[in-house]
């Protein structure tokens, strides 16, 4: 540390964090945690799920959840020493010196009040500004958040705005005391990467605005890259390293830093080639939607929207889109348990009936569903060895011991695990023995429906490896449902770019990287953060903002276009023709192949 | 909205109306089914079958009883409830002053109640796992636990019999001044109120706990906001419609539930009058007295719903 650098804003030493569930020993959440941040400054907290970051966050506050605990050490924030002050002084110092931006804005906002009192909560609480005042710098703050409508949009209730929209609302609540210090909690982790783009931004333009310091929590290290002075990267709890952004990033010195950047990293998992064309499900022109059947047949809301699929035997299929273009009913449809009321499927060659109930034992037997939460899936009353047991013997297979410790085998977890209950396994273990539940029915397709998404990065990686290995060994094909075009491009052989129910484009996953590309495809590719710094510079230069509300979709044009920077006249009118491109990718758009390059 | 929460309400009673006729159906048939015979009753075990088919023709309960319940909804729908086999009143008549009894100790016991459990059940959600909320929930879980006979018994045994402090009867036809008013109530009301407090404690926690532990609770304590605050300005909008329906639930017991406690206390209210009128098989008055706690308990339930939509009419635009 030089000399010069000017006195920490915010000073934490030897942090211990203790809590207990209900029953049972307190145990150590964070242990001996020290780091300075100076004033003006934005510290990145790094770690994975149960790394204390978020604990540590909340400390700066003075406060802890329930059963947990500040247990000992030294915090001190904009000159107050947190840990002596008493429920008064700790009210007036949240709030109004140090605010709080939470992960989850959808469920950090109150449902029954409007947005508006909410945001300005603080400013009245605090008695920093006179109602009528208050409302007018809300109004000034959610302009510079470019939210849409900003003088009324706080009329409106949580309900009813997006979550990237709430996300700037409530950073519009933490800064409406312009507090010293802002703590960001995974603030995008649960956006869309096209929206997290503009929340990103949104954030910035505030610091450079309202110049105050940031502790920013996340797990992502390509925002740390985008977002950070410094970086603390932390596991179980504890420091493992510490330095300026750059050089945890681009030199780490820790062999877990090391491994965290290696598995940020994206890297092809998939080397084998293309399997022959012998179409193993066959998806052709199906409509699923929700509501009452209107007069044309079809569903009130259609929710996918004419997607045709071929799925070969033996390759993976990734089914890319944002949150809401209709991949997961897509994945129920062809599960059966979303009956769909247009277009065909086959599987193997046969029809494949719409209802489960209608599909013979060996369609039910040869498709399987692994659903993204693994907690909410396997029952916690059975054992491991239960559930596997029970899949094989409802398919009349061999469900003895051996093959009990096979099928686990298969998903690399030692027989041990049989006699263990969920709630006794890690995140991995669990999403292993999801994946070990589907496989047990010797399936020939097994449909993924964004199985990494709650896992950590590492674990993440771990779970891709093992899918192409369990390719490779069994034959398997997968249908890979995602929102991570990282992990699209590593595992798939095909790709399909899902926008708003329509396939805007199928392509084989090699082919994704080369133009000509679908508008939506170029804007997905340009929306994955890359760890170097000037990653979101860059992005916003070339794409510029586009604050506002989308125009509602054309009845008989392309889906795309109220969100396409290339739109023509004739995208409002007419669908857009599907045309081949030179690479082989089929692209559903109205402009041709040097338009799209 | 308003024409949205006005068709809201409209259907929330109009499915209302149509469970009044389906549970005017189910008490008369049911009410039919009953075992025993007023005539045999009123006439005694020395009656012969020839005087017992006599009785049976002159009260009409000789007639199908398909045409014994067309006359009894027609007479529903003119306001006439019928006649009392066994006294010859009307059963309007016999049932009124009973029933305004009842509203009354229900009234009390309601005033009484309802605050109290409130309060505990919010204090111990606010001061969830601590010895409070402990003492709390065991208090109210002996309280919930023990039959209310055996309160009111005890509490007849203690107050009435031991300590000469309250009189053992609740007799309400000499009430002059506010002494005797409370001589006659506190037992009765103590006895209902420590149920009805148990339960909606109970169930008060439960709901404010859900709400406590959400994350915009959470977001509001990192705002500053007091606890007080917290519970007015942010938790109470969230919670009026699961409360209004605790509170139905457990006072639509208020009614039809206190046969125990009017009989213990000889309180002349509308439940022990029931009872009395299935002893002597007096169908008309048990059709009545079922028909009102249903049709109480059926209101009070309806209430919560129209107040919940009522709550969420802001939020349910658009």
């Amino acid at each position: 540390m030089s000399g010069h650098s000017p006195p920490p804003l915010i000073t934490v030493r030897n942090l211990c964090l203790t809590g207990r569930r209900a029953t049972g020993p307190e145990t150590t959440i964070v242990s001996n945690v020290s780091f300075d941040v100076a004033e003006g400054e934005m510290l990145a907290l790094i770690g994975e799920s149960g790394s204390g970051k978020t604990s540590i966050a909340l400390a700066l506050t003075g406060y802890a959840r329930t059963g947990c605990r500040i247990a000992q050490g030294e915090l001190r924030v904009a000159g107050h020493d947190v840990r002596t002050m008493g429920a008064s002084e700790l009210r007036s110092f949240r709030g109004k010196t140090i605010a709080y931006i939470a992960q989850n804005a959808g469920a950090a906002f109150n449902p029954a009040l409007p947005l508006m009192e909410q945001v300005i909560e603080p400013a009245l609480t605090h008695h920093i500004l006179p109602r009528k005042e208050a409302v007018d710098h809300a109004i000034a703050l959610f302009e510079m958040m470019a939210l849409p409508t900003p003088h009324t949009i706080g009329a409106r209730y949580p309900h009813e705005c997006s979550g990237g929209q709430l996300q700037r609302i409530m950073a519009a609540m933490a800064l409406i005391t312009e507090p010293e210090v802002v703590i960001f909690d995974e603030p995008t982790t649960a956006l869309d990467v096209t929206t997290q783009i503009e929340v990103l931004e949104a954030f910035r333009v505030a610091m450079r605005q309202c110049g105050f310091t940031g502790v920013y929590v996340t797990h992502d290290l390509a925002i740390v890259a985008q977002m950070a002075d410094r970086a603390v990267v932390l596991k179980n709890g504890s420091v493992q390293e510490e330095g300026p952004t750059g050089q945890i990033l681009n030199k780490p010195t820790q062999s877990y830093t090391r491994q965290l950047v290696a598995a940020s990293q994206p890297h092809l998992r998939n080397h084998d080639a293309l399997p022959p064309a012998t179409p193993l499900l066959d998806v052709q022109n199906l409509m699923v939607g929700y509501g009452a059947i209107m007069p044309n047949g079809h569903p009130r809301h259609t929710i996918v929207n004419s997607v045709s699929l071929p799925v070969r035997a033996g390759e993976t299929l990734g089914i890319i889109g944002e949150s809401g273009c209709g991949k997961s009913t897509l994945i129920r449809a062809i599960a059966g348990i979303q009956p769909w009321s247009g277009g065909n499927m086959f599987f193997a060659g046969e029809p494949l009936p719409p209802r489960i109930e209608d599909r013979t034992p060996q369609q039910r037997q040869h498709l399987q569903l692994v659903a993204q939460n693994a907690d909410l899936v396997l029952n916690p009353a059975l054992s491991v060895g239960a559930t596997l047991r029970r899949v094989l013997t409802f398919y009349n297979e061999d469900a003895s011991d051996a093959a009990l410790n096979r099928v686990l085998d298969m998903v690399r977890l030692p027989a041990a695990v049989a006699g263990r209950y969920p709630t006794q396994l890690s995140g991995g273990q669990k999403q292993r023995v999801n994946l070990a539940r589907a496989l047990a029915a010797r399936p020939r397709l097994v449909l993924c429906d964004e199985i990494t998404a709650a896992l950590d990065t590492v674990v993440a990686a771990a779970i891709l490896d093992l899918m192409m290995e369990l390719k490779r060994e069994l034959g398997v094909s997968w249908l890979f449902v995602t929102h991570d075009l990282h992990a699209l491009r590593s595992v798939c052989d095909h790709v399909a770019v899902l926008y708003a129910g329509h396939c805007v484009e199928f392509s084989t996953a090699s082919a994704l990287n080369a133009p000509p590309r679908h508008p939506y495809t170029r804007k997905l590719e340009s929306s994955v953060p890359e760890m170097h710094p000037g990653w979101l510079d860059g992005v916003i230069r070339q794409n510029g903002l586009k604050p506002g509300r989308v125009a509602p979709i054309p009845a008989h044009g392309c889906c795309y276009m109220p969100r396409c920077p290339v739109a023509v006249a004739d995208c409002a009118q007419t669908p857009p023709p599907t045309w081949q491109a030179p690479s082989g990718a089929l692209i559903n758009c109205h402009l041709q192949a040097p338009d799209l390059s | 909205m308003n024409a949205k929460l006005g068709i809201a309400i409209a259907r929330r009673l109009g499915a209302s109306c149509v469970s009044l006729v389906f549970v005017v159906v189910a008490v008369f048939f049911i009410t039919s089914a009953l075992p025993g015979d007023v005539a045999q009753s009123l006439l005694g075990q020395a009656a012969t079958p020839d005087a017992v088919a006599a009785l049976r023709h002159s009260l009409r309960l000789d007639e199908p009883v398909l045409l014994r319940f067309a006359s009894w909804a027609g007479g529903l729908l003119r306001g006439d409830f019928g006649m009392s086999l066994v006294s010859h009143q009307s059963v309007m008549s016999m049932v009124h002053e009973r029933l305004l009894h009842s509203l009354l100790l229900a009234g009390i016991t309601t005033l009484f109640a309802v605050p109290t459990a409130l309060l505990l059940g919010t204090l111990s959600a606010i001061f969830r796992n601590t010895v409070f909320d402990r003492c709390v929930s065991v208090l109210t879980l002996c309280v919930v636990s023990v039959p209310e006979f055996l309160v009111a018994t005890l509490a007849v045994l203690v107050f009435a019999v031991q300590l000469h402090l309250l009189p053992a009867l609740a007799s309400i036809s000499d009430i002059h001044s506010i002494g005797s008013f409370l001589a006659a109530f506190s037992m009765p009301v103590a006895t209902l109120g420590c149920v009805i407090v148990g339960q909606m404690a109970r169930m008060t926690r439960a709901v404010m706990v859900n709400v406590l532990s959400s994350s915009w609770v959470e977001m509001a304590v990192l705002k500053g906001v007091s606890p007080t605050a917290i519970i007015l300005r942010h938790v109470l909008p969230n919670v009026v419609a699961p409360l209004f329906n605790v509170m139905a639930l457990s006072l639509s017991y208020l009614l039809g539930g206190v046969v125990i406690v009017e009989s213990v206390f000889h309180y002349p209210g509308i439940a022990s009058l029931m009872v009395d009128s299935v002893a002597s098989r007096d169908i008309p008055l048990v059709q009545t007295c079922a028909l009102i706690f249903c049709a109480a308990y059926l209101l009070l339930t309806t209430l919560a719903d129209v107040v919940a939509l009522f709550s969420t009419q802001e939020r349910s635009r658009a």
